[in-house]
């Protein structure tokens, strides 16, 4: 129910919301939960294993119960936090776990069956028969299992990622984090201060005390407004820091839009990558329950919550209101509720020592036996001074203690320590280096003490810059010591829940420990104690406790579970934002990609790049009738092609040629100037890295291209070779891929067109270079060929790339020739036995190849000590080869090679096919592949099998040459 | 993780290319017998503490540098280019 003059909610501002199709009205500043309690929704949600009506049970991120799915036009988010997602108009949200209603839900009959659904209860059943599991068992477990649903479609939600920096970061914005923040920015710090809600204060927005006599919300008001003034400070409200990583980086969640009705631009979520020299760790402390009998009955809350929801949110869950604690905490809950006017009925502390307290019933000693009230705590019993009583309230506060937030200072690894005077850990200092932590996260309470030691963590992360915090007087503020009993369950029959969201309970940990699983973290996967979207948050340390209990040792020996990132669920679609689709990747486009399209050539992609595929005609229907047009075109005319993409470095200086002789297996120092030589390169271990050609422009000056797929690879590559190893060398390197556009002219009329385009018939022998000039424009001219004919590559500053690629082709046109695309260039090179990346593939030798020759004798180089060992060359060895099918029939690169006669398997297998194409040169399929000791084998018919794509074709073994094998043409 | 290049300064891990084992700077000589060829190509250690490995500031000044650190406890010792490795572990 809503209690007058009481919250921050702003109550000009109405919003109309929807829960389980119900429409609800709240205020501005409320939460989901704050407005269902609001609207006296008791029932929330079913718990995940026992189908149990639950309610809420906190008012923060720590939340196990109230999950739900919030249902946006575009997406459906499960596993809300109902306690986090704030209110505004038009949301939708949907309980979870239940069908068919949040009233009725079938699956509660588990509930009844508890008894056979203990601790292990899937490894127990589901072992045998063990043919049972994937038919039966498997799908109607995952059937069962689950909370919330995804709707199924693609999230096209909005995310970010974003980096930030800054001296100082603070992590928390309650009393300890904001004095920390403020006293750092006053000393010129650049700080970010993080807070997980929607408004900065902490608990000092829950809180009636006061701060150097005024109302904590004032100041909380005031020491905001002057950081919000302050330039070098950058406040983060609804982020939470998720994550403490290596060398000062931090992961967090930034909540941008979830709180407001969804709109086209606006991000959902961003994920922070925040660096920081230094931080401040003042995330507070949470809350944890006692375990008693039907603790899980809708109604029962920890206290805490209770002072949040009535002074932050002005809302209280009950009208007749017990509380039942083992420490003092509850005292000030008590006071607001009932000057709230709420009836407070009664405060049931386990402490025999414990205080009176003025108006209120104290029953010292006492211990809540049970809940009573399925959809909704109507009564409950308790044990005082040896006899039992009933009480009839209708919501219960809970407080079992307050566990500081240590869960950031344990993600590098670091394992908080057990204080027997606050009965919780308490983290260790140092434990993530940089970091400080303060307030109620280093177990400091009081208001007082968490100012000062918020100051205190401030001024020593000051220090480690370099700064000097000043003087500083400390706001006054209650400093009343923290006293504690502890008291984890209450002994009894029946069920005491530990875990909520995933239904785990005291039993359940006791049976844990019997059954032998007495390693807390073997106690943790047998029972999924704290493995809920909560990460037990609120449940963790007391089933610590009672397991500590059932084996007879100590908490502090019995020790905590891994302590992981995220601290609290970060969805994927934030940590990975931009990565949807084409994501980041660059999109690489050639100088003639607009003429290309212009010819609707359709785009194939080759790494980054896009080539065209291949360049139609009106008339042709499929893109083998053009690849046979154009590869026709390119053997009896001319053929122009864009071969830009292939890697281009220029390397120069006095030891150039020495570099590239150790780099590549072949010798390159005795090339002379104006001359190209195709070239090797191994890896260390002895296999081919790339091919391509090495021109020399002058006596110190060489343009070495690299494949468009290794262009990266090699430079790589040479970067290491140089900096490892000849530092001392004289040269220097650099890519120039995209500084020049580069095209390839093919074919008999070669020639021909170059004269035309140049104005004068180059005078180049083959495998020639020299520089020319383009109609003006300073360019170079190469003799190399890609496709077995003759064939020049003439490059231009890319500049000019897009006008020379429409003028060769026009010029092309006159002469029967025109363009061609990547399908084209495959079927020439196949047809030629031109190797790319797909023989190349990085298991490959120079001697598989054929080109053992290439590697010279003479001198050292990378890979050659590796490629002279045995095995890496002879007739064991798969060597390239032709394949020509006996039939027409399609054969497909990735087929296996057989004798003939041989049962086919995997180890009767003796070889592969790695390029196949249609050459209508030949009129017939051809392929290039490896085959065992294939050099000695051509002529021999094997057989081509393809299980996957049910080809089985008889080849003839050739040559991998098809077409002019003496290169008379190449020469021309 | 962060590294600090040399040559541009503290920057995030993912502005690096990682490499392997730093002995890949001792290349044997190329007569060495094939127990030194083998132990250089393929033999690496994996140890709990001190490290070295190599690391290409890809997306930066394209160094390779040579990074000392921790395997436990994630701590850097020391960045140096390849280039000046030597050098700089002379001068430490």
């Amino acid at each position: 129910m809503r209690i007058d003059g009481k919250g921050r909610i702003d109550r000009t501002r109405p919003v109309t919301f929807t829960f389980d199709g119900r429409p609800y009205a709240g205020y501005r500043g409320d939460t989901l939960a704050s407005a269902l309690i609001a609207n006296d929704v008791r029932v929330v949600g079913r718990s995940f294993k026992y189908h149990r009506p639950r309610g809420i049970l906190t008012a923060g991120s720590e939340e196990p119960n109230a999950l739900v799915e919030v249902v946006g036009p575009a997406n459906q988010t499960p596993n809300t936090r109902a306690t986090v997602q704030e209110l505004f108009e038009g949301l939708v949200a949907r309980s979870q776990n239940r069908w068919p209603s949040l009233s009725l839900d079938l699956l509660e009959v588990n509930d009844l069956a508890a008894p056979f659904l203990s601790a292990g209860f899937y490894y127990k059943t589901f072992m045998w028969p063990r043919r049972f599991w994937e038919g039966i068992y498997e799908p109607l477990i995952r059937r069962a299992a689950g909370l919330g649903r995804l709707s199924g479609k693609h999230d096209e939600g909005v995310y970010e990622k974003a980096w930030a920096h800054c001296d100082l970061l603070v992590i928390g914005a309650g009393p300890a984090g904001l004095m920390a923040a403020l006293v750092a920015a006053r000393a010129g710090a650049d700080v970010i201060l993080c807070d997980e809600s929607a408004e900065m204060g902490g608990r000092l927005l829950s809180d009636e005390g006061q701060i150097d006599g005024m109302p904590a919300a004032d100041w909380t008001a005031a020491v905001l407004a002057e950081l919000a003034s302050l330039p070098n400070l950058r406040l983060m409200p609804r982020t939470t820091v998720t994550g403490a990583y290596d060398d000062g980086t931090y992961g967090a969640l930034e909540r941008v839009g979830l709180h407001r009705s969804p709109r086209p631009n606006l991000p959902r979520e961003c994920f922070w990558r925040i660096v920081a020299k230094r931080s401040i760790l003042a995330a507070g402390a949470l809350e944890r329950g006692i375990a008693f009998q039907d603790n899980d009955r809708p109604g029962v809350m920890l206290a805490g919550s209770l002072a949040t929801y009535l002074n932050r949110y002005g809302v209280s869950p009950g009208k007749r209101v017990a509380l039942f604690a083992n420490n003092g905490s509850v005292r000030a809950t008590a006071r607001s509720l009932k000057a709230a006017g709420v009836e407070v009925v009664a405060i049931l502390d386990s402490r025999p020592d414990a205080p009176d307290e003025p108006g209120i019933p104290v029953h010292k000693g006492a211990t809540v036996l049970r809940a009573r009230g399925r959809m909704g705590l109507h009564s409950l019993s308790f044990a005082h001074e040896g006899r039992v009583h009933a009480l009839e309230v209708d919501c219960l506060g809970v407080s079992g203690g307050w566990n500081p937030a240590v869960h950031l200072t344990c993600h590098r690894n670091g394992r908080p320590r057990w204080s027997d005077e606050l009965a919780a850990f308490v983290p260790m200092e140092g434990a993530v280096p940089g970091m400080r932590v303060a307030g109620a996260a280093a177990g400091s309470f009081s208001t007082h003490a968490c100012l000062a030691s918020g100051a205190e963590a401030a001024r020593e992360s000051l220090a480690a810059l370099g700064r000097d915090g000043g003087a500083l007087d400390l706001p006054r503020a209650e400093d009343a010591p923290y006293r504690i009993a502890p008291l984890w369950t209450v002994p009894g029959k029946g069920r005491a829940w530990l875990d909520f969201a995933n239904d785990v309970t005291v039993k359940d940990v006791t049976l844990a420990a019997q059954e032998g699983f007495r390693s807390v973290e073997h106690m943790k996967r047998y029972t999924t104690q704290g493995m809920a979207p909560d990460q037990g948050k609120s449940s963790n340390v007391a089933a610590l406790a009672v397991l500590a209990d059932a084996t007879g040792r100590g908490i502090p020996e019995t020790g905590t579970t891994t302590f992981r990132p995220p601290y609290t669920p970060v969805s994927i679609a934030a940590m990975g934002a931009g990565g949807r689709g084409a994501g980041f990747a660059p999109q690489r486009f050639l100088t003639s990609d607009q003429a290309s399209r212009d010819r609707a050539a359709p785009m194939v992609e080759a790494g980054l790049w896009y080539r065209p595929s291949y360049f139609p005609k009106p008339q042709e229907t499929t893109w083998r009738e053009a690849c046979d047009r154009e590869v026709r075109m390119v053997r009896e005319t001319v053929g122009v092609s864009d071969v830009s993409t292939l890697g281009k470095i220029d390397v120069q200086g006095p030891d150039a040629a020495r570099f590239l002789d150790f780099v590549y297996s072949n010798t390159m120092s005795t090339l002379p100037v104006g001359k190209v030589r195709y070239g090797l390169m191994l890896r260390e271990d002895g296999h081919v890295l790339d091919d391509g050609t090495c021109a020399r422009l002058g006596a110190q000056h060489w343009l070495i291209t690299t494949t468009t797929a290794a262009a990266g690879l090699v430079m790589r590559h040479l970067d290491f070779v140089h900096q490892a190893f000849c530092a001392g060398w004289q040269l220097r390197f650099v890519s120039v891929t995209e500084a020049w556009a580069q095209f390839a002219i093919a074919g008999p009329q070669a020639r021909a067109l170059v004269a035309s385009a140049l104005g004068r018939a180059p005078e180049l022998g083959f495998m020639g270079c020299a520089p020319v000039t383009v109609q003006g424009v300073a360019g170079r001219l190469f003799r190399i060929s890609f496709s077995g004919e003759e064939g020049y590559e003439l490059a231009v500053p890319t500049r000019f790339g897009e006008a020379l690629f429409r003028d060769l082709v026009a010029r092309a046109e006159t002469m029967g020739g025109g363009p061609y695309g990547m399908e084209a260039l495959n079927v020439l090179r196949i047809e030629k036995g031109f190797i790319t990346h797909a023989e190349i593939h990085g298991r490959v030798t120079a001697f598989d190849i054929g080109m053992e020759k290439m590697v010279s004798g003479k001198k050292d180089c990378i890979g050659k000590a590796a490629a002279m060992r045995p095995g890496m060359q002879g007739a064991a060895r798969a060597q390239m080869v032709g394949l020509k099918p006996l039939s027409d029939d399609v054969i497909t690169a990735g087929a296996h090679l057989f004798a003939q006669g041989v049962d086919l398997g995997r180890e009767t297998s003796a070889g592969y096919v790695t390029s196949v194409g249609y050459s209508p040169t030949l009129h017939s399929h051809l392929a290039l592949g490896f085959l065992a000791n294939g050099r000695a084998r051509h002529g021999e018919t094997v057989r081509l099998v393809d299980r996957l794509r049910g080809v089985d074709v008889l080849c003839t073994v050739t040559s991998p040459v098809f077409h002019d094998p003496k290169g008379e043409k190449l020469r021309a | 993780m962060r590294l600090t290049c040399p040559l541009c300064g503290p920057r995030d891990r993912r502005e690096f290319y990682y490499y392997g084992a730093a002995v890949y700077l001792d290349r044997p000589a190329a007569d060495a017998p094939p127990e030194a060829w083998d132990e250089y190509l393929h033999l690496r250690d994996n140890p709990a503490g001190v490290t070295q490995d190599l690391w290409y500031h890809e997306q930066g000044c394209g160094s390779w540098l040579k990074v000392t650190r921790n395997t436990v406890t994630h701590e850097i010792l020391a960045v140096d280019a390849v280039s000046a490795a030597d050098a700089a572990e002379e001068a430490r």
